[in-house]
């Protein structure tokens, strides 16, 4: 059933206990009762953003008192689906049910009033404001117009704190704090709320073992006071010792729900990949030249990148798979001079090099397609002759004279080689389609005659033709001696275009593994690890 | 209650107003005489009542830039509706609604049809300036009614009058500031607007509060302005929001919001406002005070991006050692 969009007269309801009424619930035929102890219930939603869908048909059941895992790949609609919880996006089809009532529709102050509360995994604090005001920010629910007692915030914030387990000043402004620490305040203010339902997105991620402890034991506690908790992680692990049922979910949609005990881990990492590797990939054979990019013990702090060694030969295609957040765009990134590794040895073509500025990197022969492609990729209101001559304005200029019929001619070859669609190359970047715009970003650094191509998500949200396209002209840079590094998070695509595929997870590399040897289900294995944990003090572990 | 840490701002700039007052008292002590203190109040009334409604709209992550125009509108209307014969507590009514309706209609295009707030308020700035032109053709407001000047008080208790309310002021929206849920709002919406909506606020709600009561300030604020003279000039105002801002500025509040206070405000006003005065005092020519208030405000904002690199270098360092 759809959602029915908000009327626009519709009042802003005064006091939480009006989204109760019928305004907001519609009490079906065979409504209340029927799951007594159905706590957040989401039926066949659908949601899609620019065309891409992010969930086609997702369903999810949180009883009371039970700890309910998420798990799937990167961009199997996890993140979606929460919001569509916690009423920051609104699904465009299927439906929502709160205690075995409909709810007609959702927005972030009716989940919250519901009892519903959402930790991410970009902590969201007010950085200017205290520890104190953060976590009481708007909890006392008194009106706008109300006094604010300031200590009766510090008691509850260090009386919430304390349950966390965490020892941080109440008085402390926001920004000055580590990111386990902000992840621990948004912890205490989401018991703040009381909440009859906690969503946790990778809360573990940046959390030391024993405050992921002390986690474990608030959420324990939650569970035993009746509450929900959804609870996404890539920790298989953590998974088995906390969860008491598990819901996979792939392409936006449903695969299955289980109870933990019953699952083993080589059951899960199967239901989170089974795709059908039904494209065909044109990867060719080609000849392999020498090393033309080498990394030996690359390390960045700032990017929690350490002991990446790695080399990528002329006419070799290397995948870079991984989990998001396991390293491989900060790779990239120090690779390509963006965030200088501080640490380590890069080589091009044998020789030892310093990038510390993406400049190093071109003038080196390095040229890096980012994952962003509208904020990133192409300027979308320059042309697509100036966007295509960005990276090589030098070789187009003479003294001070810029050679415009040159800039045509280059744009109008790449526009034939990678039958790009455009109305002409004097329309704006903007006016393409998605593919096409990828296509003129590449063109872009393919006019720099790179010697090592980096490309992050290349195919990302865009259409099969072009994606074809890309594939095929992957292969004929490869066979033209071209070194390239492929970043994808879409396990055919790895498999299907790399001669060796390196796996990452937690900042460094756990795996290359061999064309012959790589499978969907060991790939994945491979990046979601055994995750070490960095415990505060120790050394950053190593994956064996 | 916000702890003292938090307001290194206002203490850099409540350290050179200091530094600045006594360089004056050792140098020429006649600069404390009641009469040139009670004038020097009098001159930054307005500007401190403009600067108290343009914290807010920074606070919010916003900037005003058509407060100059909405006082000549305001002024000019004070002068009318006074001509008109209206009692003039009724005149004042008339001015703060005129003024709240001018800032509530900048608050709808920011909060709700979501313009950036520079670009409405660069065009409320050219619209009312040059509807006024069009409405006076640039001629004075004359002929005012006796009770006009002073509010009908002598002029000794109408001064008193017009700091003590630009003070009261202050203090009122300093502790709602800091100790009203919906002043919090302001602090939340400034510092992170997709958080607060996520916490229950509504930011467009918050956005055109802010503009609405800025518009009410800049009324009375003209009101406090107009009531000195026994005329009204029909180009009062320019470079009025450029003080406002400065005031803000100097007083510690980070441009981006979320971040600073009234009572930072006041001192930044304070500063910019006795500069000039002080130089006299001091012998200096001054045709410098320009350029030493442009100083200031500069050393302002660079403090306040210093400040940010050392925080943020700081941070860095201790999540490094963590790991």
């Amino acid at each position: 059933m759809v959602i029915p969009n908000r009327k626009k007269s519709k009042r802003r309801p005064l006091n939480p206990t009006d989204y109760f009424t019928a305004i907001h619930y519609d009490d079906g035929p065979a409504a209340a009762g029927a799951m007594a102890d159905s706590l957040l219930e989401a039926r066949d939603i659908h949601k899609s953003y620019d065309g891409a869908h992010a969930l086609r048909g997702a369903s999810f059941e949180l009883r009371a008192g039970e700890i309910h895992a998420l798990i799937g790949e990167n961009g199997a609609g996890k993140s979606t689906l929460i919001k569509v919880f916690t009423g920051a996006v609104r699904a465009e089809a299927g439906e929502l049910r709160f205690a075995g009532r409909r709810l007609i529709h959702n927005t972030p102050a009716i989940a919250k009033s519901l009892g519903i509360a959402a930790i991410y995994q970009q902590p969201s604090l007010f950085p200017e404001l205290t520890v104190a005001e953060n976590i009481c920010f708007a909890m006392e629910g008194k009106g706008m117009w109300s006094r604010v007692d300031w200590r009766a915030r510090q008691r509850r914030a260090a009386e919430l704190l304390a349950r966390v387990g965490a020892a941080i000043d109440v008085n402390a402004e926001a920004a000055s704090l580590s990111m386990a620490q902000q992840q621990l305040v948004e912890i205490a203010r989401a018991l703040g709320a009381d909440a009859k339902v906690l969503i946790l997105d990778e809360p573990t991620a940046s959390l030391s073992e024993q405050d992921a402890q002390s986690l474990f034991r608030v959420i324990r506690g939650l569970r035993q006071r009746g509450a929900g908790v959804i609870y996404i992680s890539h920790r298989l692990e953590e998974l088995a010792a906390i969860a008491d049922r598990v819901t996979v979910l792939r392409d936006g949609s449903t695969i299955e729900t289980r109870a933990m005990p019953d699952v083993r881990r080589e059951d899960l990492v199967r239901l989170m990949v089974g795709r059908e590797l039904a494209a065909i990939f044109p990867k060719r054979e080609v000849p392999m030249g020498e090393p033309a990019l080498e990394l030996r013990r690359l390390r960045c702090e700032v990017s929690g990148v350490h002991d990446v060694s790695l080399s990528v030969r002329a006419g070799e295609i290397l995948g870079l798979a991984g989990l998001v957040g396991a390293g491989r765009t900060e790779l990239a990134h120090i690779i390509f001079g963006l965030t200088p590794a501080d640490g380590g040895e890069i080589r091009l073509r044998g020789k030892p090099v310093r990038i510390a500025r993406p400049a190093d990197a071109v003038a080196g022969g390095i040229a890096y397609l980012p994952e962003d492609r509208k904020r990133h990729g192409v300027v979308p209101e320059l042309a697509v002759s100036a966007n295509i001559s960005l990276a090589s304005l030098p070789s187009l200029s003479r003294l001070a004279r810029f050679n415009f019929q040159r800039e045509r001619e280059m744009a109008l070859a790449f526009v034939q080689r990678l039958a790009i669609k455009a109305p002409s190359v004097f329309s704006p970047a903007s006016a393409l389609s998605g593919g096409n715009q990828q296509k003129v970003a590449l063109s872009r650094w393919l006019a720099t005659h790179p010697a090592v191509l980096i490309l992050d998500e290349p195919t990302q949200g865009i259409d099969v033709g072009s994606k074809a396209e890309i594939h095929a002209l992957m292969g004929e840079l490869a066979a033209r001696g071209v070194a390239i590094l492929m970043i994808s998070s879409e396990l055919p695509e790895i498999l299907g275009m790399s001669d060796r595929i390196a796996v990452m997870a937690a900042g460094t590399i756990a795996a290359v593994l061999g064309r012959g040897e790589a499978t969907q289900e060991n790939v994945l294995s491979l990046a979601l690890g055994h995750l070490p944990r960095t415990t505060a003090g120790a050394a950053p572990g190593s994956i064996a | 209650m916000i702890s003292y840490r938090h307001l290194h701002r206002e203490i850099s700039a409540a350290a050179a107003l200091a530094v600045l007052l006594v360089g004056v008292a050792a140098a020429a002590p006649s600069f404390f005489a009641a009469g040139n203190l009670r004038d020097l109040a009098v001159n930054n009334a307005p500007v401190l009542v403009m600067a108290i409604g343009m914290t807010l709209v920074i606070l919010a992550g916003q900037i005003d830039i058509s407060v100059g125009s909405q006082f000549a509108v305001c002024s000019v209307a004070a002068g009318m509706l006074a001509k008109s014969a209206l009692p003039m507590p009724l005149v004042l009514a008339g001015v703060l609604l005129i003024g709240t309706a001018m800032g509530a209609l900048n608050g709808a295009l920011v909060g709700r049809v979501r313009l950036p707030s520079i670009i409405v308020t660069l065009a409320m700035m050219v619209a009312w300036r040059d509807a006024l032109r069009w409405r006076t053709e640039g001629a004075w407001v004359q002929d005012l009614p006796a009770n006009f000047q002073w509010m009908g008080f002598s002029q000794a208790t109408g001064e008193w009058l017009i700091a003590g309310v630009a003070l009261a002021l202050a203090a009122g929206f300093h502790w709602a500031l800091q100790n009203v849920a919906a002043g919090r709002a302001i602090y939340a919406v400034g510092s992170d607007a997709d958080a607060a909506r996520l916490a229950g606020v509504e930011p467009a709600r918050v956005t055109w509060m802010v503009f609405a009561l800025m518009g009410t300030l800049t009324a009375a604020a003209a009101f406090l302005n107009a009531v000195r003279f026994s005329a009204v000039p029909g180009n009062a105002g320019a470079g009025l929001e450029l003080k406002a801002i400065a005031a803000v500025v100097v007083g510690g509040a980070a441009i981006t919001g979320g971040r600073g206070t009234i009572a930072g405000t006041v001192i930044g006003a304070a500063l910019l406002g006795t500069i000039g005065t002080a130089l006299t005092f001091l012998g200096i020519n001054p045709f410098w005070e320009k350029a030493i208030q442009g100083a200031i405000i500069l050393a302002a904002l660079a403090s306040e991006v210093a400040l940010r690199r050392f925080e943020h270098a700081r941070l860095h360092s201790t999540h490094g050692a963590a790991r």
